[in-house]
């Protein structure tokens, strides 16, 4: 780990030292997660279509080869340019180059973790074009110049107070304004302006129907359609693995997303996009950028089967108390840590240990990735790999030793002595990140080893 | 019917009365109980900490002390859940897959197999129930709160036989508690808060115990309680249905 | 110009697992014994409301008296008498002080109450998502139960743009906070003709 880089466990630390906010932030994000119960409660049948959803992006994984040029073939008879980008860069060149054609050096961007992924709007910013990003957390984010720190909720480690202030410095509303109503109001003035003035457009994508070519586009605000419907060019940008076979699967998909995603029973607007309108340019972006690579993992390959609801985030009690940032990757949670290792295993070693396995996760993801078990297995392939601390490499052969020998575990003290040394809250830190917060166990004056042989195995 | 009785190395070194309990209580069922002395760890907590690989000693030895009983049982969710999953022995297989089959936790032992209906057991105290993770979620001791099925619990269903008992109620039911094996010291400040969090849910509806399948769970929020001076005590879920 | 596309579609298929098939399509178990009634509790709880009308007269009326003095373009050539006339081809953007769109639906969705807008239906792409006010149209007969049935619906029909609409504009991105009129609608009215 290089020293001007902070990992997960230091960011959380920090993110820790304001106990009342991590409540604040615990319980808004619980609060998601209970209205996901609610609504997956609410369809007696949620776990077959959790199945089907699983089993048709199985097939779409299987067969991605002839899906992406059957999609891409059907595009093209609507009208659609598609374009391919093998990695970020070349996504970002795409994206720049379709802007120069056009002569637009302004434009908006609604949702787009792929965008995210890409680091598109600091590549298009330093070839000086201006990206307005139109969904409201976003914008909020983007004003106070940091990553969304959530997939579906980019600001959700802001607090009210604080989007006044940036609101006030950047938009002008009243000093101390903090009303959710007034300042959303104060973003639909500021942001209509600008769904007006500009000639592009770039939206994600959620699903593309390979039967089709046509490709849904699912947002609450209505930002992705003021924006495209609008604009001269709409550019849409996705990851290979956005594909599904037929339009009818929408049915499943479109069933689960939302109501994982924040418990409402589907998004305000999930907008079908075939063909450009009259007039207007329609581009699509198809991106790997690691993709096929992990498609060649087995143990990994499906994390690609996920819809980006972010109901694992909600549902996981260290994202709730460390923060979206503390990730350090574009996608935070248990889904970006079985998904970043592989786009850089060595900057992203900490994210599977970020975890406590507790399982949570899977059971709330609608396309049923085993994500927990990823979590498990990519730690098994970072420390064979090498990305492991020393320190903790050379404590766990200490255990080994001990605990591969009945006479050397006895024999390495009385009840609790050996633990104290080299147990698993002990290794790999100093004790007293266990004794920091918590008082250590009580050392008993006979183990149950010791206890057994006096009590029992005579008997 | 032979039953090994598997005691993880923690509760052994720290926890000798769960593991006394446990043993008292099978006992008690009139189960032919043994407990193999030449036992250290399964493996768990290398495993966990992505050091698999160098888990065969203590896979070796769990299969040269396990494999002539008929049945392995043992109060923790969470080390059953890893010989279940991982336990592997490359020269003959089969050994292991046997004991991953046979290997039993506590709660589910005494519901699954014994089918227990009765116990005579009085514990006239104010419980709260902690579902460890790996037990509810890994072994499925108790239907989780995140899936749309039926609603079952194998541990309730054995305290609800323990009379003067009264179980609290939690407002998040099944949330983990943040031990996580390596993760309570590697990611420190996340694991605090997420058993401080756990704690509190308990002492806010009026608990005098915290009990649990799984004893890693509650010596972590034990040493959270006891640096509150927290009247609040844990114990074992076998030294519940044990008590008199 | 790099040939991304082939060194993608190469790995693609040297990577992908064996096929796997899709599955039998789901045999829905919800059932609504009265869709009207979900599908108008739903876009309640969403922010919409329900309007049950006997016929055009009545939603002329309703419009009449709740939205005086506005500016009202429709695609419902029954309610040309409160609309604005010749709107239909003007630059998207001079939409934008449109007060309240009326438009038709294909049919709604009872169980989240979506309505299924096709582009012929709005004239223009940007019409139900630039008003300050969306108003849609739908025979009570062409509320169906679920998605599945959506889809079964428009599995084989033609269009270049449609969209699923369930209740007006919103966002919860402040705290959780849910705020009707994020950029579009900020309410959305649905007539029920009997």
């Amino acid at each position: 780990m290089n020293t001007e880089f902070k990992d997960h466990s230091e960011l959380s630390d920090i993110f820790n030292k304001d106990e009342a906010r991590v409540d604040w932030h615990d319980e808004t994000l619980w609060f998601v997660r209970a209205k996901r119960d609610k609504a997956a409660h609410g369809i007696p049948e949620w776990e077959s279509l959790r199945e089907a959803a699983s089993q048709i992006k199985n097939n779409v994984l299987s067969n991605l080869h002839d899906y992406l040029v059957e999609f891409e073939e059907n595009a093209r008879k609507n009208g659609v340019t598609v374009h391919w980008a093998a990695d970020a860069a070349e996504h970002n060149q795409i994206v720049h180059n379709i802007l120069k054609e056009q002569g637009v050096n302004r434009l908006i961007k609604s949702k787009s973790m792929l965008t995210e992924e890409c680091h598109l709007n600091e590549y298009l910013k330093k070839n000086g074009v201006e990206v307005i990003d139109t969904d409201l957390g976003e914008r909020i984010v983007q004003l106070a110049e940091e990553p969304p720190s959530h997939i579906v909720l980019p600001c959700i480690h802001k607090k009210k107070e604080e989007i006044g202030d940036l609101f006030h410095e950047h938009l002008g509303t009243p000093a101390g304004m903090a009303d959710p109503v007034f300042l959303t109001a104060a973003a639909r003035t500021h942001l209509r302006e600008t769904f007006i003035t500009r000639k592009a457009a770039i939206t994600g994508v959620n699903f593309a129907v390979a039967e089709t070519g046509e490709f849904v586009v699912c947002t609450n605000e209505g930002n992705a359609d003021m924006g495209a419907h609008l604009a001269d060019v709409h550019i849409a940008c996705m990851g290979i693995e956005k594909i599904i076979p037929k339009r009818r699967n929408l049915s499943v998909f479109l069933r689960l997303l939302t109501r994982s995603a924040t418990g409402q029973p589907i998004t305000t607007y999930s907008s079908h996009f075939r063909k450009p309108r009259p007039g207007q340019q329609m581009h699509l972006v198809l991106v790997d950028n690691g993709r096929t690579t992990q498609l060649s993992r087995p143990d990994f390959r499906n994390s690609l089967k996920c819809i980006r609801c972010a109901a694992c985030m909600n549902t996981c009690p260290v994202y709730r108390r460390s923060g979206g940032h503390s990730y350090h990757t574009a996608i935070a949670g248990p889904i970006g840590s079985i998904l970043a290792p592989n786009l850089d295993m060595k900057e992203y070693a900490d994210l599977p240990f970020a975890s406590t396995l507790c399982g949570s996760c899977s059971n709330v993801c609608p396309v049923k990735i085993n994500i927990h078990e990823q979590l498990y297995k990519w730690r098994q392939v970072i420390v064979k790999e090498g990305y492991a601390p020393a320190k903790k490499a050379m404590a766990m052969k200490v255990m080994e030793f001990t605990l591969s020998s009945p006479f050397i575990y006895k024999n390495a003290g009385k009840a609790g002595r050996w633990f104290m040394k080299h147990a698993p809250f002990t290794v790999n830190n100093k004790l007293n990140l266990w004794y920091d917060h918590r008082e250590m166990p009580e050392v008993p004056k006979e183990s149950f080893g010791e206890w057994y042989n006096k009590n029992v195995k005579n008997d | 019917m032979t039953v090994g009785l598997f005691i993880p190395c923690y509760i052994d070194q720290f926890y000798p009365n769960a593991a006394i309990a446990t043993l008292t209580l099978l006992k008690r069922l009139g189960v032919d109980v043994k407990y193999p002395t030449r036992q250290t760890c399964c493996g768990q907590p290398m495993a966990n900490s992505g050091f698999e690989h160098l888990t065969q000693g203590c896979n070796d030895l769990f299969i040269e002390n396990f494999a002539e009983f008929d049945y392995v049982v043992s109060p923790s969710g969470s080390c059953v859940l890893h010989i279940k999953d991982h336990l592997h022995a490359p020269k003959d297989e089969d050994k292991a897959l046997g004991i991953r089959k046979k290997v039993y936790e506590l709660t589910e032992f005494l519901t699954d197999v014994l089918k227990i209906e009765k116990l005579n057991a009085r514990f006239p105290h104010k419980v709260g129930v902690h579902q460890s993770c790996h037990g509810q979620r890994g072994l499925m001791l108790a239907q989780m709160t995140e899936l749309v099925e039926a609603p079952f619990s194998k541990p309730l269903h054995l305290l609800n036989m323990v009379e003067g008992l009264e179980l609290v109620e939690l407002s998040r039911p099944d949330e983990c508690c943040g031990f996580g094996g390596t993760f309570c010291v590697a990611e420190e400040a996340v694991s605090v808060k997420m058993g401080k969090d756990r704690v509190a849910d308990h002492i806010n509806h009026g608990a005098e115990y915290i009990t649990a399948a799984d004893m890693s769970c509650l010596m972590h929020m034990e040493g959270i309680l006891r640096r509150q001076k927290s009247n609040v005590k844990v114990l074992h879920i076998a030294e519940i249905l044990n008590a008199q | 110009m790099t040939n991304s596309r082939a060194e993608i579609l190469a790995k693609v298929l040297k990577n992908q697992p064996e096929l796997q098939p899709l599955p039998a399509d789901l045999v829905t178990v919800t059932h609504y014994d009265n869709p009207i009634e979900n599908f108008k509790t739903i876009l309640t709880n969403i922010g919409g409301s329900a309007v049950n009308v006997p016929d055009y007269q009545s939603i002329q009326d309703y419009i009449k008296t709740h939205f005086p003095n506005q500016r009202i373009v429709s695609t419902l050539a029954e309610l040309s008498a409160i609309s604005e006339q010749g709107w239909e081809n003007q630059d998207p953007h001079s939409y934008e002080n449109v007060d309240l769109a009326v438009i038709r639906a294909h049919f709604g969705v009872a169980e989240n109450a979506a309505l299924w807008i096709t582009e012929d239906l709005m004239h223009q792409r940007a019409v139900p998502f630039i008003c300050q006010q969306l108003a849609v149209v739908i025979q009570a007969k062409d509320i169906v139960e679920t998605l599945h049935d959506a889809y079964v619906n428009i599995a084989d029909s033609v269009y270049g743009f449609g969209t699923f609409i369930a209740g007006p504009s919103k966002t919860a991105d402040i705290e959780q906070s849910l705020v009707l009129g994020a950029h579009g609608p900020k309410g959305m009215t649905v007539f029920i003709l009997d």
